[in-house]
């Protein structure tokens, strides 16, 4: 009984810090001015927000087939978000989505700049560099 | 009422205020990689929701919709955004 009522409380502390990632992750998502902040502001809180959210799950039902697809569901979350967090910020840079009075270091700056002064016709991400003529 | 009702009925608004938030971006964002992002968001509000109806409710018949959406969230992303142009105009 007592066992009972304290899995419900932290049952319900972590599906409310949950909850309350995922608002902050809307509500950055829909204040933040560019893509690289809205960026930050959407994939942090939902890896941890779903975190606290399954691992209520798994209190509720202690069983070791729901924990063992939590950590599944867990461990592609964890490989795959980064990917395409990294996926949507380097193509945002690329594509000039950047507001760069917002940026405090720009490390790829001179890069980019190199970049402009040779491709016209865009050769593709891992075409080699047109032989100097 | 029980304890976890409330917590529900709490989780639930909060879930909702941020799905509105998501939908409102994906509709106004001036680039594509913008509405990408948000249907990320998005996405994932979906997962905590199915996941928080199973920590209430105490089944876990959802589980495998969430291991498949875990799969296959992310391959839209990754394939939207190897055609973002390279000078979209917002």
């Amino acid at each position: 009984m007592n066992s009972d009522l304290i899995r419900d409380l932290l049952t319900a502390l972590l599906l409310v810090i949950g909850a309350a990632l995922s608002v902050a992750a809307g509500v950055g998502i829909l204040r933040f001015p560019d893509v690289l902040s809205r960026l930050h502001a959407g994939t942090k809180p939902q890896i941890l927000g779903l975190t606290c959210i399954l691992i209520a799950v798994v209190l509720q039902n202690f069983t070791w087939s729901a924990a063992s697809s939590v950590i599944v569901i867990l461990v592609i979350q964890y490989l795959t978000q980064p990917i395409s967090a990294h996926l949507v910020g380097r193509s945002a840079y690329r594509a000039d989505n950047v507001r760069r009075d917002l940026l405090i270091a720009d490390e790829l700056a001179s890069v980019r700049i190199a970049q402009d002064e040779d491709d016209d016709d865009d050769p593709g991400d891992n075409a080699p560099a047109p032989p100097a003529a | 009422m029980s304890l976890l009702h409330l917590a529900g009925l709490i989780v639930g608004i909060f879930l909702v205020i941020g799905a509105i938030c998501a939908i409102a971006r994906v509709i106004i964002g001036p680039t594509a990689l913008d509405r990408i992002l948000a249907l990320d968001v998005l996405l994932a509000i979906v997962l905590c929701s199915l996941g928080a109806d199973m920590a209430i409710n105490r089944h876990a018949d959802t589980l495998p919709v969430l291991v498949v959406l875990a799969f296959f969230g992310v391959t839209g992303s990754i394939s939207i955004t190897r055609f973002i142009s390279r000078r979209e105009e917002p």
